[in-house]
């Protein structure tokens, strides 16, 4: 087979999306991720779907060269475990915004974690709703403003990796809209992860919410307030690589390289196969100023599938069944002749 | 006492007790048994939708009625020849379906101080509800059957609960009914689990069998000769299996496989319940977390090529409502079942009606037509759901096939069709590696081609957005005219494909009852029995509603007055009215949670004579 470029994998259709919005990177990562999934996997590209609900990341399906199926508001998740269940042998790749995927298809979102389907959710976080132009969303900041909270939010967030961890999600990984290798890296580990993946992309909205991930994703100070995690190297982080994280009693901490007698072996090595979902939870959770963001991929766990237990039991029922047909279903159980 | 043995054309017994009782078994049993004994037959169940409301009460009343005969049998029948009230309540919640003949059989045990008090009833219950000249036999059933298993080694709960057999047994008794079938029930029944149970079950049964026998209180035995049907293989069938199974059939026929996403919804449950168990035939089902959910797993699965099917009730159709649009819009197809209830809101959930019909055919925001039709009997629902499949298939359309839960929970016997005598299925797929325009309509039927993902070469995009032929989205105000028309006319022709309707009685005349659905056997009960009075009248009652059978007009133009008979307000006629405004159309509509009576629409027939 051929080597796919990411030239295959767009689409002709002119990009909507506003100059300098986050979307963009996203996309570019995607489109760049697939052609390795491809070799890797060894997919042919007519399996790949791309499914969204609405928002204006939920665009994404028009700009892939694949199957693409834009939905409605909130049921993307929905539509893509329809998908996957029916024929197991498609990839499934979804978009879905934070409006979209935890406030009205957060029922569907949580579900789909909770049964493992084999698809790839990337969940575009901006922290507003942008193509209604401006409300707050289920991830804005607690006090934002927005044009629906003049007087800002008195409700606070969800953050996304714990409600997945807390729905025993298999996958999570969280990145910046910017960051393209890393995004890529991602995408491909989420490819290969068997069951319900879900990418936090934390996205620039440059008209509604400009800056809304600025104070950890700026250039300059993003190496010291994210920490990038990688299964089985330490959690070594800041642009002289010389914090790092431990354990402390039932916490995290962060500690500095050669402060106080630490050393690098006293940093924690990130296990994102451990099914002990706790120290996945308080990577998940950490916040700047107290911590660095993580970001990359927190967990990345074995567990039986849906699609797969659906198909598997068809098979397995077949096998044992003495009703082949229709014809052997209407005449089997209690029946009569009329003679 | 003289013993006389009658032979009837046709009986209607109602089994009633409370949610506890074990009725709708009992019911069961008896209809099977008579249906096996080569008799027509139709059943309707009648229960609360609690499961087990408070005891002895009577909005705890659970009741099966079933009708047998030696001819042919449309309805379940609308008043009974025989009652069993297992409770005050049940007595309390029937007497009004009595005839004047009809024989009262009730649990004495039953009608002390605290049963009559939590029926709301006084001292003398006969009287108080105006029963007097019935035949009423009261029997220790209770304690009889307690005496029956004195020494069976049972607890006295599980003995007890065995009463349903001796009542069973008395009615077996009274219709001269062989109960070899229900011997052969209880063995397989208890076989594995508790074969301890299957003998003290058939004493009972014997018991309450003989002591009917012996009591000299039942003054007649009624025979009800097997009726002369066609011959082949028969089972019974309930129209919501019966629509379970004709979705399988059309998977079979299409060589699609089939794929159901649904949230449990009383009445329409069981039609998951019933593919959930045929894996075997490759079906998937997918129990949602919601109703939206399922409908769109359901649209999912579609799209990626399967026979994809959601099944409800009117709430749940309400919450499928948006995704419904998005199956017009994306022309995925898609078999929608609706189960109907009482309505509005959460209604009466176990109670019949033909009230969702409006929102079948408008419930959704946007031009957004698409095929309705309707089942007219349980085991005529295998028919609707195939043909429901097969439209969607063929016509890239959602397909909402209403069903009622009177069709639902009924059953009927059925003689076996073999799947030879059905149609290929032959959805539109395009050829892969072909040049493909996801919206590029057969001059003939407006069809789109279909092209599932994993097909090479044919990769595209659907979705909510309006788009052009092409697939490219567009706002353009003469496509958006263009494809809003196109849409609207695919369905229309669907008219190509459907039977034309069929005219029971004379081709032309006074008086043609039009119904649609479920209120079949009602319908025709009526007219046949007005036309035995010689009254000129005739019915057409529909299963295709949008789009109408091409000869609808014409049949209509044949007649001098139009009664539409249908258990809402009024929607079929008012959509006739809409449709073909040239007739004037009567109306006789009953909302009540009930199905017609027979009695009523001969009534209603002579008021519009």
């Amino acid at each position: 087979m051929p080597r796919y470029t990411f030239k295959e994998f767009k689409s002709d259709q002119e990009v909507r999306w506003c100059p300098g919005c986050g979307d963009h990177g996203v996309l570019a990562a995607l489109q760049r991720a697939l052609p390795d999934v491809t070799e890797v996997l060894g997919y042919s590209k007519e399996r790949y779907v791309v499914v969204s609900g609405i928002g204006c990341s939920s665009r994404l399906p028009y700009y892939m060269n694949t199957y693409g199926f834009h939905s409605i508001h909130g049921r993307a998740t929905a539509i893509s475990t329809g998908i996957k269940v029916a024929n197991p042998n498609l990839t499934v790749w979804q978009a879905c915004g934070d409006g979209d995927a935890l406030a009205i298809g957060g029922n569907h979102f949580i579900h789909a974690i909770r049964r493992n389907v084999d698809i790839n959710i990337v969940l575009f976080n901006n922290q507003i709703y942008g193509l209604t132009k401006g409300q707050y969303s289920p991830t804005s900041k607690f006090g934002a403003i927005t044009k629906t909270s003049p007087y800002g939010t008195v409700e606070p967030p969800f953050n996304p990796g714990s409600l997945v961890l807390g729905a025993k999600g298999t996958f999570f990984a969280r990145s910046l809209d910017t960051e393209l290798k890393l995004n890529s890296e991602i995408m491909l580990a989420a490819a290969k992860h068997e069951g319900c993946s879900v990418m936090e992309m934390l996205t620039n909205c440059v008209i509604f919410n400009d800056g809304a991930h600025k104070l950890i994703a700026d250039k300059d100070v993003r190496a010291d307030r994210t920490i990038v995690l990688r299964h089985g190297e330490r959690m070594i982080f800041g642009k002289n690589r010389d914090k790092g994280l431990v354990l402390d009693g039932m916490g995290l901490r962060v500690v500095t390289i050669g402060e106080n007698g630490v050393t690098e072996d006293d940093i924690l090595v990130h296990d994102a196969h451990s099914d002990n979902v706790g120290i996945h939870m308080m990577l998940a959770d950490m916040k700047y100023p107290d911590f660095p963001v993580a970001l990359g991929v927190i967990r990345d766990v074995k567990a039986v599938t849906y699609d797969a237990g659906v198909q598997n039991q068809v098979e397995q029922v077949k096998e044992k069944s003495k009703i082949h047909c229709v014809d052997d279903l209407l005449r089997s159980g209690s029946t009569w002749e009329v003679k | 006492m003289q013993h006389k043995v009658i032979d009837t054309k046709d009986v209607v017994i109602r089994f009633a007790g409370d949610s506890g009782d074990g009725m709708q078994l009992t019911g069961s049993l008896f209809a099977d048994m008579s249906a096996i004994f080569g008799n027509e037959l139709s059943t309707f169940p009648d229960y609360p939708a609690e499961i087990r409301a408070p005891h002895g009460t009577v909005s705890g009343v659970s009741g099966f009625q079933v009708h047998i005969g030696s001819g042919h049998i449309n309805t379940p029948g609308d008043f009974c020849d025989m009652l069993v009230a297992m409770n005050p309540a049940a007595l309390k919640a029937n007497a009004k379906w009595l005839k004047r003949t009809a024989l009262v059989l009730i649990d004495g045990d039953t009608f002390d101080e605290e049963g009559l008090k939590r029926a709301g009833l006084k001292s003398d219950p006969i009287a108080e509800l105006y029963i007097e000249d019935r035949t009423i036999i009261v029997a220790p059933i209770t304690t009889l059957t307690e005496e029956s298993l004195k020494d069976s080694g049972l607890d006295h709960k599980t003995i007890v609960k065995c009463k349903n057999m001796f009542t069973l047994g008395m009615a077996c008794y009274i219709y001269n009914r062989p109960m070899e079938y229900v011997f052969k029930y209880l063995e397989k029944k208890f076989s594995k689990k508790h074969p301890e149970l299957i003998e003290p079950n058939k004493k009972v049964l014997k018991d309450g069998f003989n002591y009917a026998a012996n009591i000299q209180a039942i003054p007649n035995t009624y025979t009800v000769e097997p009726a002369d049907q066609k011959k082949g293989l028969y089972r019974n069938i309930t129209g919501n299996q019966a629509t379970a199974w004709g979705l399988l059939a059309a998977s079979e026929k299409s060589g699609l496989p089939l794929f159901c996403g649904s949230y449990p919804i009383t009445p329409a449950t069981n039609i998951l319940e019933e593919l959930a168990i045929h894996k075997n035939l490759g079906a998937k089902t997918v129990q949602a977390e919601d109703e939206i959910a399922g409908i769109c797993t359901a649209i999912g699965a579609a799209f990626a090529g399967s026979l994809a099917v959601t099944t409800t009730s009117g709430p749940g159709l309400s919450l499928k409502s948006e995704a419904l649009g998005l199956a017009v819009m994306t022309e995925l197809p898609l078999v929608v079942i609706d189960v109907q209830r009482a309505g509005p809101s959460t209604g009466i959930p176990t109670k019949t009606e033909q009230t969702d019909l409006n929102q079948a055919l408008y419930g959704r925001n946007g031009e957004c037509p698409l095929v309705v039709m309707a089942a007219h009997s349980p085991a005529g629902c295998f028919d609707a759901a195939f043909n429901a499949a097969k439209i969607a298939l063929e016509h890239m359309t959602p397909v909402l096939l209403l069903s009622e839960g009177f069709l639902g929970n009924g059953s009927e016997p059925w003689l076996i069709p073999s799947m030879k005598d059905y149609p290929k299925i032959v959805p539109p797929f395009i050829q892969p590696n072909t040049e493909y325009k996801p919206y590029e309509r057969d001059p003939e039927t407006l069809v789109r081609k279909w092209a599932v993902p994993g097909m090479a070469g044919c990769e595209h995009r659907v979705g909510g957005l309006e788009k052009n032929h092409n697939g490219v989205l567009s706002s353009d105000p003469q496509n958006h005219a263009i494809m809003v028309a196109e849409r609207a006319m695919k369905v229309e022709k669907v008219a190509e494909d459907i039977p034309l309707q069929q005219v029971y009685g004379s081709e032309s005349g006074k008086l043609l009852v039009v119904g649609w659905g479920g209120t079949y056997g009602h319908l025709l009960s009526a007219v046949q029995q007005a036309r035995e009075e010689g009254l000129d009248v005739s019915l057409a009652n529909f299963d295709y509603i949008l789009p109408l059978p091409k000869n609808t007009e014409e049949i209509f133009s044949r007649f001098e007055h139009i009664l539409v008979c249908e258990l809402n307000s009024g929607h079929f006629v008012n959509y006739l009215r809409g449709r073909l405004p040239q007739f004037s159309y009567s109306q006789y509509n009953k909302v009540q949670g009930q199905p017609f009576l027979v009695q009523e629409i001969v009534a209603a027939i002579k008021d519009n004579l």
